[in-house]
């Protein structure tokens, strides 16, 4: 299959890469360029792992094709901060221990930084009671978006405080 | 310091990302790429296999079958955890998805497009699939018997005779099993997820038919284990054996499908468990039979009657195991082995004797509470079940409980209570740890140990910080190397207990190097370093097999809980919503305090799952896991678990080792499933004796209820 020519913008920086078009956003980020904070949990979008954030919204990186992705605006884990400056997303997961071996983790918290985005824009959920009425910030709409991410350690009630602590949100 | 609840020392880089798993292991430059193609047979020989197409496909390497696959070390009889596990090694099929090619290209998809193009034909042979058609039966071993149950059982004034089923389980860390191999200049370097390097490396070495000291072994980072990465899986050899023909580093993931076969499962169950009581809740006659599957090949079985031997008092006990072989892949340890599936069950049926006796549950487990091991007659150090069932009843509220089943209602929901306890044996295995202090202002502590996302980098810096009296920042704890001092890795539990005494012991040995350079009384150990050891100065500390120590002989070692839920089921649907949990846990000293809340919700959340979600079901027919991938595979979500807490007694157990440690890995799952199903049968009077739990199990007992 010969390779096909496509430009990433990733944490707001251009790659230029020369790809089969097999590959997907994941294996692009983790194998050609080496954002291995994303990770491969499944490679068949039932566990969320991969979760990056394409134009502000999350998706599964396993789930979609990088040469799809040209001129998107591509947001990881390691542009969310550093190990010396962490995103207070991060900072509360670091506090709350919201992860155990932190395989599923990097999924996590780009999940919880869009599920706060999508909550605080209006967007409804499963268990939204009135999909008229802007989502409440309660435990149930933050667990019910949450659940893409599966986390085996089961740092299920530990990764909600850290949301919790960021959102001020109350049960 | 010891039992602070200090952030893990390497979590800013873990929630950043930066933290590399075997996979993304960049040591060996550029790798190429595997891909195991598996057999689509579950038992039989292969007759033909076509590999022209993929060796013309683009980018492929290397493609290896048992016809060209280099002579490997041979399969003992019983795979046990230091043995050879050849690969490709002939056209016999044992289990469904048993590798029968694989395929090494530049890229991954190239691999990958090319393993599929590989023709098998195969010749299928009867097998048998299935564990449930085989009630019973088989060889009894693992017997161990007081008294006269049969005759007290028989005699007992209140019985309890019930069978209860448990699934296959597997252990699906988040990381996949996976391996990066690099032979270079005669020596082969594995960048592995694993959870025991040592015994890792007899095993490869063996297969391989190499020197152990020409393998290093490096698993720095660990993406869970769960027992999934403790045995000698195909990722390991299979890119071994093609780095050493290729001369290239090479890498190789499982799919998640693929860990289904190519990694073991824990075995299905079934237990035939018998009490017998007084009227007033003594119980006089304590019976489990299981039943486990395994396989020809393999000599682990899961311990499931082994869990009541220290758990209550009976003068007249029989617990036994027999097992059939089928042909579906071998078992192996899944998180709680024994314990998981064996409690759920075990405290089942002695909820079901409580209601019969017409007995508050908590208060029939206080009644036949015991401080010394009914079966060896020794005590049981540090015992404080009854106090992890008061505290957690208090706590819990579980006075408020539903006395009468099906009495509770909130709009459609009934609601249910349970309790369960929660008894895991704790072990000590030989350990090694080297602690070096430089100069500088550094001290290293070296282990072969690994941390799976259990803490241990973390505690031990706690450890060894707080034996030399220096800041944590300034301990840098180096796991999962084969070239360091070797221990028993992650398993069992006992890693805490392992390496918190020996870090300790390296420590004080370090320390008397100083003492005897110095003189006591100096205040700051990095200038006397500096001082008198220019170069730096280290020592080994170690701790001792529990053979070797009379410890583990007086006393009966194990750790303790309590497990409190309370469920609602839906009156219409069946559905079980866990409400709320606490578990309550006693196991000697605390290392830290966040990481072992970590831990024990972690392990209690596994027995929710073992209770209402877990099981992988087998094509009875072909032997293929028929719901093999995570979205039929079900394990808790977020939405699955509400607020839950876990809840430490403080304590020191000076009988197990110096630093009054015990492990805690699986206690938290302990029995903790059992207080689920308690409470489903609580919220209905609907008992389900088949695990997990589902609506089809549930729905027609709520349905017969009216
Ligand atoms: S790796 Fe993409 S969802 Fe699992
Ligand atoms: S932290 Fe290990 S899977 Fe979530």
């Amino acid at each position: 299959m010969s390779d096909l020519f496509v430009t990433l913008r990733i944490n707001g920086t251009d790659h230029a890469l020369s790809l089969d078009p097999r590959v997907t956003l994941l294996d692009a980020l983790r194998e050609h360029l080496h954002f291995t904070g994303t990770k491969k949990g499944c490679d068949q979008g039932q566990c969320g792992a991969c979760t990056v954030l394409v134009n502000g919204r999350r998706i599964n990186s396993c789930l979609t094709l990088a040469v799809m992705h040209e001129g998107d605006e591509i947001q990881t884990i390691e542009g969310l901060g550093t190990p010396e400056h962490l995103h207070p997303m991060q900072q509360a997961f670091l506090e709350r221990d919201g992860y155990q071996c932190g395989y599923c983790t990097p999924g996590q918290i780009m999940s919880a930084v869009a599920v706060l985005d999508e909550i605080e824009r209006g967007v409804p959920s499963h268990v939204t009671h009135d999909i008229g009425a802007p989502p409440p910030l309660s435990d149930e709409e933050v667990r019910e978006r949450m659940s893409g991410n599966l986390c085996r350690c089961s740092a299920y009630p530990n990764i909600i405080a850290a949301i919790r602590d960021v959102s001020g949100g109350a049960a | 310091m010891i039992g602070d609840g200090i952030n893990r020392t390497e979590g800013p880089r873990k929630v950043a990302g930066q933290v590399p798993y075997s996979a993304e292991r960049r040591d060996a430059g550029d790798p190429l790429h595997g891909f195991v193609r598996g057999a689509a047979i579950g038992s039989g020989r292969i007759t033909e296999i076509d590999t022209t197409a993929a060796e013309a496909a683009p980018g492929v390497r290397l493609v290896l079958t048992h016809r060209n696959a280099p002579p490997q070390g041979d399969l003992a009889d019983l795979g046990g955890l230091h043995d050879a596990k050849p690969e490709l090694v002939d056209d016999r099929i044992v289990r469904y998805g048993q590798p029968v090619a694989l395929v090494v290209a530049d890229s991954f998809e190239q691999a990958r497009a090319a393993a599929m193009l590989i023709e098998v034909s195969y010749d299928r042979e009867p097998a048998d699939f299935d564990f449930f058609a085989h009630a019973g039966g088989g060889e009894v071993q693992d017997v161990s018997a007081v008294g006269d149950f049969e005759q007290a059982f028989a005699e007992a004034p209140v019985s309890i005779d019930a069978t209860y089923t448990t699934p296959y389980h597997f252990g699906h860390p988040m990381e996949p099993n996976a391996a990066i191999a690099d032979w270079r200049d005669g020596h082969l370097t594995v960048y592995l997820t694993a959870q025991m390097l040592n015994q890792l490396l007899d095993g490869l070495a063996l297969t391989l038919m190499l020197d152990k000291a020409d393998i290093t072994i490096d698993s720095a980072y660990v993406g869970g284990g769960f027992g999934s990465k403790i045995g000698l899986h195909c990722e390991a050899v299979l890119a071994s054996l093609a780095t050493r023909i290729l001369e290239r580093p090479v890498k190789l993931a499982m799919t998640r499908r693929q860990m289904f076969s190519l990694v073991g499962h824990r075995a299905a169950s079934q237990s035939r468990i018998r009490l017998g009581a007084t009227a007033d809740g003594r119980l006089t006659a304590l019976g489990h039979d299981a039943h486990v599957q395994t396989t020809i090949r393999d000599d682990w079985r899961e311990p499931v009657a082994n869990v009541a031997r220290a758990l209550y008092a009976a003068p007249n006990r029989l617990t036994r195991r027999s097992h059939v072989e089928l042909d579906v892949g071998a078992p192996e340890p899944v998180r709680g082995p024994g314990e998981l599936p064996g409690l759920m069950v075990f405290e089942s049926a002695v909820d079901e004797l409580a209601e019969k006796l017409g007995m508050d549950p908590v208060e029939l487990r206080l009644r036949n509470d015991t401080q010394i091991d009914p079966e060896k007659n020794r005590p049981l150090n540090g015992r404080r079940l009854a106090d992890c069932l008061r505290e957690g009843a208090e706590r819990f509220g579980w006075d408020d409980r539903p006395i009468v089943p099906a009495s509770r209602r909130d709009g459609d929901w009934l609601i249910g209570y349970g309790v369960a306890s929660s008894i895991r044996s704790h072990w000590q295995m030989a350990t090694d740890v080297r602690v070096r202090i430089d100069p500088a202002g550094l001290v290293t502590v070296q282990s072969d140990m690994t941390d799976l996302g259990t803490g241990t980098y973390t505690i031990m810096a706690q450890v060894a910080a707080s034996a030399l009296n220096v800041p944590v920042e300034q301990v840098q704890v180096e796991l999962g190397r084969t070239d360091h001092p070797k221990g028993w890795g992650s398993g069992g539990s006992w890693g805490s207990g392992n390496m918190s005494v020996a870090t300790d012991r390296a420590c004080s040995a370090v320390r008397e190097k100083v003492f005897a350079a110095a003189g006591k009384g100096f205040n700051d150990i990095f200038a006397e370093v500096r001082r008198h050891f220019p170069n730096g100065v280290e020592a080994i500390g170690h701790t001792i097999g529990a053979n070797d120590d009379p410890n583990y002989k007086a006393y009966s070692q194990f750790t303790y809980g309590a497990s409190f839920a309370e469920v609602g089921v839906d009156a219409y649907t069946g559905e079980v919503r866990l409400r709320r949990m606490l578990g309550v846990f006693s196991f000697g000293r605390v290392l830290n305090a966040k990481t072992a809340r970590s831990q024990l919700l972690g392990g209690m959340i596994w027995g929710v799952s073992a209770a209402l979600h877990e099981g992988g079901d087998v094509d009875p027919r072909y032997g293929h896991w028929v719901n093999g991938d995570l979205a039929e595979y079900l394990i808790p979500t977020h939405a699955d678990i509400p607020a839950i807490d876990a809840i430490v007694l403080d304590d020191f157990d000076e009988h197990a080792n110096h630093m009054g440690v015990k492990g805690i890995g699986e206690l938290g799952a302990g029995g903790t499933g059992g207080s689920v199903a308690n409470a489903v049968y609580n919220a209905t009077g609907v008992r389900v004796r088949d695990f997990p739990i589902t609506l089809g199990r549930l729905l027609p007992g709520l349905i017969a209820r009216g």
